[in-house]
């Protein structure tokens, strides 16, 4: 199965990735400006306590060093305690990200749901009423900020219909996503104007092949015409940018979970930034980093399944 | 091989084609790119249909079975095996499609769906016709792997278009066509993309399936050496028009139509004296402005007044001839003068 040969390469090439990452962060917390011991003990710390602390934390060894421990300490899942929270880093984002997975996953669903439908609509009657009127609505809505689209569903929708909560998190599932329905969608609506753009183009494409002709030629049925030979072959393309658009996701629920009160990762990630708390940033920088690798493998890994070119 | 008649009677058995015509409304005008075509092909019969680039012989063969693309319109009288295929619902016509009437495309590249699997764009043409279930259709995808020569055929079912080379990736949609053993091939310049070995084999198989399969054909191609090799009869098209008929043996030796001429007189012959090649002056005419007339007068040095202003109809002057030239009388008695 060549499949399999080309997943296992595929997972070889994300151990360079993740050690990149974990030299970025680290590099990168090392740069920002203040130091971890005097934003725990706040203006009046004394050299003392500050050296007292920098050897705790084993901030007094060589940038090497510091490297190697740190290194250790992210494969145990010990990415240190929070200063303002006071708890174990990972504790938080075990907690945290949850919610945000759900948050960018019904987004993503969303998105895809009201995209590939819409753009077979458009596709199919290109340059006609439909087209004109899908193009149109999404083009609207991909030019207006993520922030915005919210305050106007959370006032339409939450505030004045009342249909759906202003803000918070459920208490079972499905309470989840009766919570999360306005800020996915919210999400959602940039993320499926662009892949309407595409996957509209792949369809038009694909659609005038000869193999579509070769297919209608062997008196195969509407139906499966569309789905086997056009859809699968235009969505080559719009699996790549998915993928590749998960990473915007996660950066666009850092603004919806602050609009809509979601207590998620991205919020933490806010917080965190505002109270200087360095284990926190370190730690939900290489939890997302990872996730969005992780993505990245599995969108290859999809659009090698659908496209057996890529395998060799 | 008996001469056939272009009026001789083909119901309960081939394909009579009445007044075909394909128009494509364009913003520069109405293109007619299949103007009024009348066609019979008679069970196991080959006849080739042949012209230049842009003659409308692809789209002739489209329009039999209704595979023209919007905005192209389709209109006048297909009548398959009694039945009249213009006046067909959609539903109807989608299982004689692939069936009964099989249609192969000149690109084997681009012709086979690049992600999937050989066996299955083999099998869903059986899927859609017949009740076999899984296990017979693979059964019958190896069969027809093997029918059309590809080797070690069991292995290869689960390979991609990708994996074939060009003539083996022409045989498979040859195995595709014939899947459900069609009474009509229709056969769109399936040997042009390949290399001339490959070609003779390709034409070779069309020939012995013919033979076993009692399948009629038509075989669209620019190659006179094609048709010389494989036709029964043939038909030559000008500006979507078809201008001569005949057995390929008649047309040949005592062409009537100043185009057929010209085009046989374009390919070289072994054992003839050397002498210079003929070519046809001037370009095919475009289809939305035609000529008034004759639409070659332009290109024809038999050229009158006449066929300036008047079309000429196709009329048969012999047994199974037709030409649509009022100098056909000139034309054939220069040919044999020369």
């Amino acid at each position: 199965m060549p499949l399999l040969g080309f997943i296992f390469r595929r997972v070889l090439q994300t151990i360079p990735t993740i050690a990149f990452i974990l030299v970025v962060t680290f590099i990168l917390v090392r740069l920002l400006p203040g130091d971890p011991a005097s934003a725990m003990l706040g203006d009046r710390a004394i050299d003392a306590d500050v050296q007292r602390i920098n050897a705790k934390l084993g901030l007094d060894q060589p940038i090497p060093v510091q490297f190697l421990y740190f290194t250790k300490a992210v494969f145990t899942g010990d990415l240190g305690n929070s200063i303002g929270l006071k708890l174990p880093v990972i504790e938080l984002i075990e907690r945290r990200l949850p919610v945000t997975l759900m948050l960018t996953g019904m987004a993503a669903l969303i998105a895809l749901l009201v995209a590939v439908p819409l753009s077979f609509v458009a596709a199919l009657n290109r340059g006609g009423a439909p087209d004109a009127i899908i193009r149109g609505t999404f083009q609207i809505g991909l030019s207006m900020p993520v922030f915005y689209v919210g305050l106007v569903l959370l006032t339409v929708f939450a505030a004045k219909l009342r249909w759906f909560p202003v803000g918070g998190y459920g208490q079972n599932f499905l309470d989840d996503l009766y919570h999360l329905f306005l800020p996915a969608t919210t999400l959602a609506l940039s993320l499926s104007a662009v892949l309407m753009r595409n996957l509209r183009a792949a369809i038009i494409g694909v659609v005038g092949a000869d193999y579509v002709d070769f297919a209608r030629a062997k008196g195969l049925r509407a139906r499966v015409i569309m789905t086997r030979h056009v859809l699968r072959n235009a969505l080559i393309s719009t699996v790549t940018l998915f993928g590749l658009s998960i990473g915007t996701l996660l950066g666009g629920a850092v603004i919806t979970e602050t609009v809509f009160a979601i207590p998620g990762a991205g919020r933490l990630m806010i917080e965190a930034i505002y109270g200087r708390d360095y284990p926190v940033i370190q730690g939900l920088t290489i939890a997302l980093a990872l996730l969005v690798s992780f993505t990245f493998l599995l969108t290859d890994i999809v659009q090698a399944w659908l496209d057996p070119r890529v395998v060799r | 091989m008996t001469a056939p008649s272009p009026d001789r009677n083909t119901a309960g058995g081939g394909l009579k084609v009445r007044g075909l015509t394909t128009t494509f409304a364009t913003p520069r005008g109405l293109a007619t790119v299949v103007d009024g075509i009348n066609l019979d092909v008679a069970p196991g019969e080959i006849v080739g249909l042949v012209g230049e680039s842009g003659s409308g012989k692809s789209m002739t063969l489209r329009s039999i079975v209704r595979l023209v693309r919007e905005p192209g319109k389709v209109s006048g009288q297909v009548e398959w095996q009694g039945r009249d295929l213009m006046a067909m619902r959609e539903a109807d016509l989608r299982k004689v499609r692939g069936a009964e009437i099989a249609m192969i495309f000149q690109e084997p590249m681009t012709a086979l769906n690049p992600v999937l699997p050989v066996r299955l764009q083999i099998e869903e043409n059986l899927s859609a016709h017949t009740t076999l279930d899984r296990r017979a259709r693979r059964q019958r995808a190896l069969e027809l792997m093997n029918i059309v020569g590809i080797p070690a055929a069991e292995r290869r079912l689960d390979e991609y278009p990708h994996q074939f080379s060009g003539g083996m990736r022409q045989r498979v949609m040859i195995a595709i066509a014939l899947a459900n053993s069609p009474k009509l091939l229709l056969a769109d310049e399936p040997t042009t993309a390949l290399d001339v070995t490959i070609q003779d084999q390709i034409l070779k198989l069309i020939l012995d399936l013919r033979d076993r399969f009692g399948m009629s054909v038509v075989f669209v191609t620019h190659d006179l050496g094609v048709v010389a090799a494989t036709c029964d009869r043939m038909a030559v098209m000008y500006a979507g028009r078809i201008v001569e008929t005949g057995t390929v043996a008649q047309v040949f030796a005592e062409p009537h139509h100043p185009y057929t001429r010209g085009l046989l007189g374009s390919v070289p012959r072994i054992g003839a004296e050397r002498s210079m090649l003929l070519s046809i002056e001037g370009m095919p005419p475009g289809l939305i402005d035609l000529p008034d007339g004759c639409a070659f007068h332009p290109r024809c040095s038999f050229a009158t007044d006449r066929c300036r202003a008047e079309r000429p109809p196709l009329e048969s002057f012999a047994a199974g001839r037709e030409v649509a030239c009022f100098h056909h009388q000139t034309v054939a008695a220069m040919a044999e003068a020369a």
